[in-house]
């Protein structure tokens, strides 16, 4: 069992509205989120001396400080991979708490990311960067491969082929998805499910993915305050304790582009951390009562259940049939509607709903709810958490 | 397919006759020529009209097409000729339409009270022309108005269907970071070559290229000159958003090479309904500038 098992736990979580035009800086959103969450967590802004983010995160953490009123950081630290980066930003603070280097850390994620700058665009800037992921970029984006729904269209369309898995596969994840997000008041996409007909009948993006296969673009902020499980007890909201946390980045590894591998039918980087998750738990994945798994576009969806352990390589298709993934099901999925349903704030949002889930506060609870898993953006570097309770 | 059916539907000759909803009446013409600004007391004036050459009332002649027009919920009767036309043409993907001829001939006035119907026929489908709207079919038919079995009015109509043009790209292809490590490959596509990074010390071939082999760590490499033939292991078909320098949709193919590695490259001139997993492809080159020359993929046949 890892000495991180169990040493740390989320006591506090912070969100802004989710919106499509905050009309607000990104600054303003991430010290919204902040403080909402140290507020959450029954602590004061000079309990902070901790705070991580995404390497993407426009804000720095000396700037959040300030707004915030934290007065002194002994600990601060990025992650890099995009949305890879979520669940990471927990284990960091999980670490950093665990070992003492810092008492209470704050995990923040805000961006203007549809009224700014959109992912799903083509991110020419960032493609030419003169760096080594620039390089790597080079043999991509000139032959027309540039945004991130391509790039994962083109690992769905050889797991079609090999599984012969189909679009409406993809489609039945997009369709629980929305169905939770439908009864989720938080949700940008509240009473508005969608039948799988819908999304069949959804334009193409990028073939084999069609509109509904893709997240929404979302702007917002989400903040979690870690401490450790010791202190966590003297704070007013049951704890979510970090039962295991990993990172993995798998053999041959790109950014959004690992085609060179042997096979692209699996996200081995996710194997990887899924390997580390049960190993430091001790539990496997009969025991997790929820999973919120990262939807930015849904054929990962199923390739995460199979790297997890859930079903064996191919079988996702066969396993979510039949209501597993329903609040009441095997697996109930992203009871707050995931990326595709509630918010694209770059996985953070689901790890807030798993604490939720914990702490037995969602907007869609599951019964009896145990542990959680969250993991992390696919197709890069990623990451992952189980939270108990 | 197009010439087929419309050499059928021209044998077909003339539909069954499509009776107007209402006789000619005075309202709507009062509606039609106050819209039109026609003041002439022959179509309104009872007693204006009755001094005239007609002797009464008569409905202004272009109105003709008013009196048997499709109300808002109408469907076309199933043997109309140009909405059959219509539905293969648009199959075909000459989606887009345009009239480019109307022309209308009058054998005499009608009065208020006459009952009217119209026939029309297919009488000419010409095609495909390359026109300044893109590619399509000129297709021309002729409607001829009657009261009981007199013909009273004629209408040949023509309309171009053509397929849109694809969208035109929109900014520059994204340029390559070429570094040392890498600069060769791009040299080799200026000259016609696709190079293959290969190992000095273990021969282990690698796409894309580094500076260090991964298999034994040697930094002596060189490379070979790929044949450029390979299969298509996975695609895409982009449609949306834009991309700089490419035109919508287009197909990207990850191409496994005889050598035994993959490369990414745009699949030109294939039809993407085509492109199948397993497809043979050769590599070709597609000049950007004098800096940049892409590779791309072309259907082996």
């Amino acid at each position: 069992m890892s000495t991180l098992s169990g040493a740390a736990a989320i006591v506090g979580i912070g969100a802004t509205a989710f919106s499509k035009a905050s009309g607000r800086t990104e600054l303003r959103l991430a010290a919204q989120c902040v403080r909402s969450a140290i507020a959450d967590a029954g602590l004061s802004p000079s309990d902070v001396d901790g705070l991580v983010t995404f390497t993407m995160d426009t804000n720095s953490e000396i700037a959040v400080a300030r707004e915030v009123g934290i007065p002194e950081l002994s600990f601060f630290s990025r992650i890099s991979y995009g949305g890879g980066a979520a669940c990471a930003t927990v284990q960091q603070a999980a670490m950093a708490v665990a070992t003492g280097v810092a008492s209470v850390v704050v995990c923040y994620r805000a961006f203007n990311e549809r009224s700014g700058q959109r992912y799903g665009r083509v991110q020419a800037a960032a493609a030419q960067q003169p760096t080594s992921t620039g390089v790597d970029n080079g043999w991509h984006y000139p032959m027309g491969l540039g945004t991130p729904a391509a790039t994962v269209a083109m690992f769905a369309r050889r797991y079609m082929h090999e599984y012969g898995a189909t679009s409406e596969d993809f489609g039945r994840v997009a369709v629980v998805d929305r169905k939770h997000a439908a009864t989720n008041p938080h949700a940008w996409f509240h009473g508005r499910p969608i039948t799988i007909e819908d999304h069949q009948s959804s334009r193409w993006i990028a073939e084999p993915l069609r509109l509904l296969d893709c997240c929404q673009e979302s702007d917002g902020g989400v903040a979690l305050v870690v401490t450790t499980t010791e202190r966590a007890r003297d704070l007013p909201h049951r704890p979510a304790v970090v039962r295991a946390a990993a990172q993995g980045s798998g053999a041959d590894q790109y950014v959004m582009n690992s085609y060179y591998r042997p096979d692209i039918t699996g996200l081995p980087e996710m194997g990887l951390v899924g390997r580390q998750l049960w190993g430091q738990s001790g539990l496997s994945p009969e025991d997790m009562s929820a999973a919120v798994l990262y939807d930015h576009f849904t054929p990962f969806v199923l390739v995460q259940l199979e790297e997890l352990g859930f079903c064996k390589p191919g079988e996702a298709k066969d396993f979510i049939a039949d209501g597993t993934l329903e609040l009441d099901g095997r697996l109930p999925l992203n009871p707050h509607g995931g990326q595709l349903g509630e918010a694209y704030i770059h996985g953070m949002n689901g790890i807030a709903e798993a604490v939720r889930q914990l702490r037995g506060t969602a907007a869609n609870q599951v019964a009896a709810v145990r542990n959680v898993l969250v993991t992390a953006g696919t197709g890069v570097p990623t990451s992952a958490l189980v939270l108990s309770a | 397919m197009i010439r087929d059916v419309a050499d059928q539907v021209i044998a077909r000759g003339e539909s069954s006759r499509r009776a107007a909803p209402d006789p000619v009446n005075v309202p709507m013409v009062r509606h039609w020529v106050e819209a039109l600004g026609d003041r002439n007391p022959i179509y309104t004036d009872p007693v204006a009209a009755a001094a005239s050459v007609h002797g009464g009332l008569v409905a202004p002649p272009a109105m003709v097409q008013v009196w048997t027009m499709f109300g808002l919920r109408c469907t076309r009767p199933a043997d109309d000729p140009l909405g059959a036309m219509m539905s293969v043409l648009d199959e075909a993907g000459f989606t887009s339409v345009v009239a480019t001829n109307c022309e209308q001939t009058y054998h005499r006035y009608l009065r208020p009270g006459e009952e009217v119907t119209v026939g029309a026929r297919l009488t000419d489908v010409v095609g495909p022309k390359r026109t300044a709207l893109g590619d399509g079919w000129f297709v021309t038919t002729v409607s001829t108005w009657y009261v009981g079995d007199e013909p009273v009015a004629e209408m040949l109509f023509r309309v171009l269907k053509f397929r849109p043009p694809a969208e035109e790209p929109v900014g520059d292809v994204l340029r390559p970071v070429v570094s040392l490590d890498t600069e060769f490959f791009w040299a080799g596509t200026r000259v016609g070559e696709l190079r293959i990074q290969k190992c000095l010390a273990c021969g282990e071939v690698r796409h894309p290229p580094g500076p260090m082999c991964p298999g034994c760590g040697s930094t002596e490499l060189t490379h070979v000159v790929a044949d450029g033939v390979g299969e298509i292991y996975s695609y895409v078909v982009h449609h949306h958003p834009p991309m700089p320098g490419k035109r919508l949709p287009f197909v990207v193919a990850l191409v496994e090479l005889a050598e035994g590695v993959r490369l990414l490259a745009e699949l030109i001139d294939a039809d993407p309904a085509e492109v199948r997993v397993g497809l043979p492809v050769r590599v070709d080159f597609q000049r950007i500038d004098d800096e940049l020359t892409l590779p791309v993929w072309r259907v082996r046949s």
